[in-house]
């Protein structure tokens, strides 16, 4: 599994009741499903994705999260996650709102453009960075809303949604503790677990 | 495998007698009731591959293979066959004609024992859950316990959906196509007026019209050329017939038949009379209106919390008669009981229709979800 799913996977507690928003291929539903013991489904907007989800048996809704998730009652799953999908959704003050609107906690990870790599490309290079966390070229990314660890924490206290835990990740997405020093220069992503 | 069904037969079984007769929702009882129904594939010794094949409300028990003409295959053969999406290498696949049919099984056209008569309008009327108890004994008649998976589209579906929460333990996986949980004013709506139709046909004679030699084939056909009205999107509608002329490049400026959209709407209408009985479009109309399993929604989400039954809920962009609000209200209500669904809505300009047609989406997903439930339940290996 991907090294920040497993970060994820990590944070969540055998049984829980899981939405993945934005779940990909069912690869972490997949996991928490059959090892976990968890009650999960996701939502997908790609073909491909909702179909890789369905040979896995993941129970997967193919939707556009930005359409909202009206449909979910408040506090209908323990946890709802957003991974690496935080980027790319058009209304991310909105997605943080609903995921601890529907989560007892929401888990968010995001790649942090503030990362040394990205400034080195954006402030020395004057490119725009492409890295192990943003692969893609800007005329080909889906991410339209990129931010920093400073950026997010600043929503996330501008929101009233509490941080209980935050893991800086680097570039494979393993945890990496020696980016505490200096998280919004050293650490190429971060996971948060929230709760309203 | 390329191989086909081929030439396929149905076959009447007696399941319940008058010692053992159907009870109804209503506490009434019929017997003997008699079902018509085709297989296709093999049991498999653990019988754990079954696929009961739920059909709408003018379907039959003839989904797949030919009665002789190749040309001319059961409703769901797109669907069902080997390497379909119901592949009938691996499953088993059993599809009846549902109870107050005309196509074999009994129903308001069938002689009813105490009076020698057919039974017209003196057939109960029932529910879908009337119908789940007959396919449940059929199961049981064929010597499956647990269906690898129930499935349908439209009243199809709702019996899917009826089955599971009834029986939480009978499907390993339920598939419900453009279906519902429950019918809009506007579903209700337009039933009535093809009941209407059926029912004020000067040769309806309450019902009683067997004897008599006739039939309200004019409340038949009006009924019907409705109906398919809402089993076409306006697109679909448009591309095929648009305001063209039949037969001719102008107008003729005429009542009767002149644009094509009428010849085709008339012809649907005089085919169905050839198979369908009017009673039963009464009776099976009718079951859809009442069918409302959510209707007392913190019994129905309790009931849920029991069923094992992983669904996959699929509609299509341009039904409007199911549109995919009906969808997403049963994907809501079974998610919120965490119940396992998959759902998805796919793109189709034909309308309602779509769930009958060849949409390689459509198919793919489908295949995909039997696919897997194959790998839990050990299908037959292809």
């Amino acid at each position: 599994m991907r090294p920040d799913l497993d970060v994820v996977a990590g944070l969540v507690a055998a049984g829980s009741r899981v939405l993945d928003l934005g779940c990909g291929d069912g690869e972490l539903l997949a996991h928490l499903i059959e090892r976990r013991g968890c009650l999960g489904s996701g939502i997908e907007a790609s073909g491909e994705g909702f179909m890789a989800c369905v040979a896995r048996g993941v129970p997967v809704q193919q939707a556009d999260i930005d359409a909202g998730l009206g449909d979910v009652a408040d506090g209908a799953f323990d946890v709802v996650v957003l991974s690496q999908t935080l980027q790319a959704v058009r209304h991310p003050a909105r997605a943080i709102a609903e995921l601890v609107r529907v989560g007892s906690t929401g888990i968010v990870s995001f790649p942090n453009f503030a990362h040394w790599r990205h400034r080195v490309d954006l402030g020395l290079r004057g490119r725009m960075p492409v890295s192990d966390v943003i692969p893609y070229p800007w005329h080909e990314t889906p991410n339209i809303h990129l931010c920093t660890i400073t950026d997010f924490e600043s929503l996330l206290q501008a929101l009233g949604v509490r941080a209980l835990r935050r893991i800086l990740l680097d570039r494979t997405g393993a945890p990496d503790e020696r980016a505490a020093r200096r998280p919004n220069l050293l650490a190429a992503g971060a996971v948060y677990v929230l709760t309203a | 495998m390329s191989h086909e069904l081929g030439h396929v037969v149905t076959e009447w079984v007696v399941l319940f007698t008058e010692d053992d007769p159907l009870v109804l929702d209503s506490g009434e009882t019929i017997a003997p009731v008699e079902v018509a129904f085709e297989t296709y594939g093999t049991l498999n010794a653990a019988a754990s591959n079954a696929v009961f094949i739920c059909h709408a409300l003018t379907g039959d028990a003839h989904a797949a293979g030919h009665h002789g003409d190749p040309e001319r295959p059961g409703w769901w053969d797109v669907m069902i066959g080997p390497g379909k999406a119901v592949d009938t290498d691996r499953f088993f696949v059993v599809t009846p004609n549902l109870l107050g049919g005309c196509q074999g099984t009994t129903g308001p056209s069938s002689v009813n024992p105490a009076t020698g008569e057919p039974y017209g309008l003196r057939f109960p009327l029932f529910t879908v859950a009337d119908l789940v108890r007959v396919h449940r004994r059929l199961a049981r008649h064929l010597g499956i316990a647990r269906l690898a998976a129930a499935m349908g589209g439209s009243l199809g579906g709702m019996q899917v959906l009826q089955w599971a929460i009834d029986h939480p333990d009978d499907l390993h996986a339920g598939i419900m196509v453009c279906a519902t949980a429950r019918l809009t004013a506007q579903n209700i709506a337009f039933s009535a007026v093809a009941r209407e139709a059926i029912m004020r046909d000067e040769h309806f004679h309450d019902g009683d019209y067997y004897a008599k030699g006739e039939r309200p084939e004019v409340g038949l056909t009006i009924a019907r050329m409705m109906a398919h009205i809402t089993y076409l999107s306006e697109e679909s509608m448009r591309e095929k017939f648009g305001r063209r002329i039949q037969d001719a490049l102008t107008p003729r400026f005429r009542f009767g038949v002149d644009f094509e959209v009428e010849s085709y709407l008339a012809h649907q209408g005089e085919a169905f009379l050839k198979r369908f009985d009017a009673n039963s479009y009464l009776y099976l109309t009718r079951v859809m209106d009442y069918f409302d399993p959510f209707g007392d929604l913190p019994v129905a989400i309790a009931r849920l919390r029991d069923v094992t039954t992983r669904f996959l809920v699929l509609s299509f962009d341009t039904d409007w008669r199911f549109d995919t609000a009906h969808s997403r209200d049963v994907v809501r209500v079974l998610s919120s009981a965490h119940v396992a669904v998959t759902s998805r809505e796919i793109a189709s300009p034909y309308g309602h229709d779509s769930f009958l047609l060849d949409l390689p989406e459509y198919l793919a997903t489908v295949a995909a979800f039997l696919d897997r439930v194959a790998q839990e339940v050990g299908g037959r290996a292809s």
